[in-house]
């Protein structure tokens, strides 16, 4: 029997460094919690399905100093979120950029916030 | 003033203001309510207490200088032959046969055999050469005792003149009453002031199970840890961690040199991080086997 995956805490090597998501979906979960804070949303695809995308960021104490807390989002929200998504094709990536309606923007610190600042390529 | 002069100062000038356009793109970390040598631009501090280490430390230029990604800070794991630790010929097959998701030897996460994630304790010196916050240090007339932000761990630190266990694999105190010999995650540690500023600690009697660093530096339970901390002025403090292991490395290596930290309100509070196994094992179904190609079974 292997033993269960130990995937959290990893580098960002399983991303797609440099390549760029921009997506607008509701918020399903706003997960504030170690190791990475996630933030699930549905996004609707081209045909109107709706595809569930699950987005990290940093731990909640290394987010804290940017603007973020655990009230950030709550379900139901609409948010346009800028991402560098996963290696693995699946609906998940790095969160670089959410922002809101009303324009309120919130953007990681740390390796994430300096690649929503160096901006990337749109797909 | 000459031309050489006026180009020098234009440089410095760029320098600097390319170091703050850096550090506002980069992220400049900082732990709410925490101060950092940035705020003071051209202070200087007064002189060091006696023989007090007493305190809220944080990390002098920055909260993100103890994340360590890819190795000890004085030793990163990144291919570069300076950061080529001394390795025996068994400290090398340990050092191969761990699987780090960080540094040069970085695998992809599915595979990785790094303890830590599973919240598999962090021990000591990782704690210090890996994902490292702010400490507080407490005095008493027996004990240093540290501290440590993350998963809310502590360290004692004997000062009441014992001796480190003879035997670091069989460690047990030679005194009555003594705890039974067993390795320990975080070791024994006793220390002392060698002069007015300067505290030295040593640790061994350590478990070999924890990694030394998140590059996977592994380490055996013949490890001693040197620990120095030298009270620099009023506000500062620098800490140097040497790691001895005669059975894994040819010779001691430095893995944090002179890291300075600042002195902060005593009304700091330090934030709670916990490694939660529940959460940890959401994390990896929502998010980290999709993104490492794998099933919610690991498959």
């Amino acid at each position: 029997m292997l033993p269960p995956p130990l995937v959290a805490h990893h580098s960002a090597a399983i991303f797609e460094a440099g390549k760029r998501l921009t997506v607008t979906g509701t918020v399903t979960e706003w997960f504030w919690a170690n190791p990475h804070c996630l933030l699930s949303l549905d996004v609707k695809d081209g045909s109107g399905q709706a595809v569930r995308w699950v987005v990290e960021t940093q731990a909640p104490p290394n987010m804290i100093p940017f603007g973020w807390s655990k009230q950030s989002f709550k379900p139901g929200d609409e948010v346009t979120i800028t991402v560098e998504p996963a290696r693995s094709g699946r609906a998940v990536g790095r969160l670089l950029r959410a922002v809101f309606p009303d324009g309120k923007t919130l953007v990681p610190g740390g390796s994430a916030g300096a690649a929503a600042a160096a901006g990337g390529t749109a797909p | 003033m000459t031309r050489r002069v006026v180009v020098s100062v234009v440089a410095v000038a760029a320098v600097l203001a390319f170091s703050d356009l850096m550090r506002a793109q980069l992220g400049f970390r900082r732990q709410p309510g925490a101060v950092y040598d940035v705020d003071f631009p051209g202070a200087t501090s007064g002189p060091a207490p006696r023989r007090s280490l007493s305190g809220i430390w944080e990390f002098a230029k920055g909260g993100a200088e103890g994340i360590q990604a890819d190795g000890a800070k004085a030793m990163p794991s990144d291919g570069k032959p300076e950061h080529e630790l001394p390795f025996t010929s068994a400290g090398r097959d340990a050092f191969i046969a761990n699987r780090p998701t960080f540094g040069f030897t970085a695998v992809p996460s599915a595979v990785t055999n790094d303890p830590m994630p599973g919240c598999d304790p962090q021990g000591f010196p990782r704690i210090v050469l890996h994902n490292a916050h702010t400490e507080q240090i407490l005095q008493t007339p027996t004990q240093v005792v540290i501290l440590y932000q993350f998963n809310k761990k502590w360290r004692v630190i004997w000062t009441d003149g014992r001796a480190l266990p003879t035997d670091p694999e069989q460690p047990g105190w030679a005194i009555k009453d003594a705890p039974p010999p067993e390795p320990r995650w975080w070791g024994y540690s006793v220390g002392r002031w060698v002069d007015d500023r300067t505290f030295v600690a040593e640790s061994n009697g350590f478990d070999d199970r924890p990694w030394l660093d998140n590059a996977g530096r592994p380490h055996s339970g013949a490890m001693r840890v040197v620990e120095t901390y030298r009270r620099v002025d009023a506000d500062h403090l620098e800490k140097t961690i040497t790691i001895d292991d005669p059975t894994f490395y040819t010779r001691p290596w430095v893995a944090l040199d002179k890291l300075p930290y600042r002195l902060q309100s005593p009304s700091l509070e330090i934030p709670e991080q916990e490694c939660v196994p529940s959460e940890t094992a959401k994390y990896n179904k929502l998010f980290g086997n999709p993104a490492g190609g794998v099933d919610d079974t690991g498959r």
